[in-house]
């Protein structure tokens, strides 16, 4: 009953929530990913454009809770996607043909671009700041949760309860969704294999007859669609705030380098590791020691290895050792 | 002539590295173009693939003019090219490698496939790996597979044997004389001279950036004063 307890515990507070937190860092690092490998620069305006787009899909979600139109337990916020995402095609387009696109063609340093998408983010992050104000804004509806702790405690008997809502739910489905399309577009499709060799060998691409152009584009279309469903997932599980986006940056950019820069499945991965490792660290573990140890032996402190206050540190750190290490990351990508 | 080209001059912004160079191959036929190093033999081919920025000259293509093509469509035109260094897509399999190569072509490319894994056995076996995990020769192959996949009229080569084994060189110019037999204008900058000109038609050799010496392969193999200053005696 105490082992079942423990794993119950460490279910509730650690794999729930790092699984969803680890969904939402996923597909920001995919997108930072497909910048790197196709435009060869990090993109720090990457966080601002999740705002953004989050923005568009909260005043559109608005708009539909007003004139009555829901999606009953689900979250309007899934109707208002799609608008979300054209927007923020439009805008990731505008700023590619207006900033990025002269930088492209002077062949500039990717650190020069690096400073250049650091003044997109600035700008980016005024105009949401603008519109939809600096405060918590809460868009989400539909039925908060899928398991209350109280029905799990009733229905099994045990000390310890399991709650999952329905945000967390929503959010590691629809990550599994987009991700499995994403890579079916990239190993399978014909379009989506030619994206792949140009981020391998440009100049050969070009000699193979693929079309620059076309590819640039199509990588803002998948990095828009990929912003647009992150940022909304992790606005409806956390509530949005224009600088949580901006604070986001440091893990999203740590997965990516974990899972080694411009490799889109390490980067998948290097997001649930950034996740458990930020929230297995910061978790006080004095209750489950409770449960499996012997009284005498009962830890008297919170048996927590860093605080809270400190999770973009630990973020932090994985970077600078895996930087140290395996500059390529844990899977085989390119060195920064 | 089939592929020819005149009065090419060109170089890479400053002075000229080619001056008033030209070549022509028929289909059917290997003809290599060799010179000490720094002669301007890769500016000459590059330049004949458009994909050189300062050049003037003319590059002719089944009788046509081909000057003002990009280079986009002078592949579409027919014309393919080997690079010598990253001529393969590493973190590619070799089937899309080969898929990537038939980029232009529209509809099914399971014929070219086949043709390709014909020719280049290995390749097959091979095909479901990432082309960056295989040897030397075997990415030689399926570069010069890459190249094949849009059917074209002429295959121009960049030292396709640099940096390999004198064994698997040997299989490289065996694999060239086979493309040879399949109606395709080769035309190939070598540095291994003797090599080369053992399985070439013809050959020019470039000194300084200009046509220096000319002829068939046997000619130039037992010319004594080339043998003397390009063939190492």
């Amino acid at each position: 009953m105490d082992l079942l307890n423990s794993i119950i515990l460490l279910t509730n507070f650690i794999v729930v929530p790092a699984i969803t937190y680890g969904s939402q860092l996923a597909l920001g690092a995919i997108g930072v990913t497909l910048i790197y490998g196709v435009l060869r620069f990090a993109n720090f305006a990457y966080g601002d454009l999740m705002a953004f787009a989050t923005m568009i899909v909260i005043l559109f979600t608005w708009y539909l809770q007003s004139i009555g139109i829901s999606l009953g337990v689900l979250p309007t916020a899934l109707i208002a996607l799609p608008i979300g995402i054209i927007a923020t095609i439009l805008i990731s387009i505008f700023f590619d043909k207006a900033v990025f696109k002269y930088y492209r063609e002077k062949k500039s340093d990717p650190v020069i671009l690096i400073v250049v998408s650091l003044g997109v983010m600035f700008i980016l992050n005024a105009i949401v700041r603008i519109i939809i104000g600096p405060g918590d804004v809460t868009f989400m509806d539909g039925s908060r949760f899928i398991l209350k702790a109280n029905e799990f405690k009733n229905l099994t008997g045990l000390n310890e309860g399991l709650a999952i809502k329905s945000t967390q739910l929503i959010t590691f489905i629809t990550t599994i969704i987009t991700c499995s399309l994403l890579f079916y577009f990239l190993n399978k499709t014909k379009t989506g294999k030619s994206m792949r060799a140009y981020s391998n060998n440009e100049d050969l691409a070009l000699l193979s007859g693929i079309d620059p152009g076309k590819i640039i584009l199509l990588t803002w279309i998948l990095v828009s669609i990929l912003a647009t469903i992150a940022g909304t997932l992790y606005g409806l599980d956390k509530s949005f705030k224009p600088l949580a986006y901006w604070n986001n940056l440091l893990p999203i950019f740590a997965a990516t380098i974990v899972g080694g820069i411009g490799n889109p499945l390490g980067a998948f991965y290097g997001g649930f590791v950034i996740a458990f490792t930020e929230i297995g660290l910061t978790y006080a573990y004095k209750k489950f020691f409770i449960y499996l140890l012997p009284e005498q032996l009962e830890p008297n402190s919170l048996v927590q290895y860093i605080s809270t206050d400190y999770k973009f540190a630990i973020s932090f750190a994985i970077l600078i050792v895996v930087l140290i290490y395996r500059p390529n990351g844990i899977f085989k990508g390119k060195v920064i | 002539m089939f592929f020819s080209a005149k009065k090419l001059t060109g170089g890479y912004g400053g002075a000229n590295i080619i001056e008033d160079c030209y070549f022509e191959v028929e289909r059917g036929e290997i003809v290599s173009i060799l010179g000490p190093n720094g002669a301007g033999k890769s500016t000459a081919m590059k330049a004949m693939l458009g994909i050189l920025n300062n050049s003037t000259g003319d590059v002719f293509l089944e009788g046509k003019n081909i000057n003002k093509m990009k280079p986009q469509d002078r592949i579409k035109s027919g014309i393919s090219f080997v690079p010598q260094t990253n001529n393969i897509f590493t973190e590619l399999t070799v089937r899309e490698n080969l898929e990537m190569g038939a980029f232009l072509i529209e509809g099914d490319i399971n014929d070219r496939l086949n043709e390709m894994f014909d020719l280049f056995p290995i390749i097959k076996e091979k095909s479901d790996q990432f082309a960056g995990e295989l040897s030397g020769g075997q990415r030689q192959q399926v570069a010069l597979a890459r190249a094949l996949m849009t059917d074209p009229k002429v295959l121009m080569l960049d030292e396709p044997t640099a940096g390999v084994s004198p064994v698997v060189m040997d299989e490289i110019f065996q694999h060239i004389l086979n493309i040879k037999g399949k109606n395709i204008a080769v035309l190939m900058v070598e540095q291994n001279a003797r090599q080369a000109l053992d399985i070439s038609d013809r050959g020019y050799i470039l000194v300084t950036g200009r046509n220096a010496y000319e002829g068939s392969g046997e000619y130039l193999l037992n010319d004594n004063e080339i043998k003397r200053s390009f063939l190492g005696g």
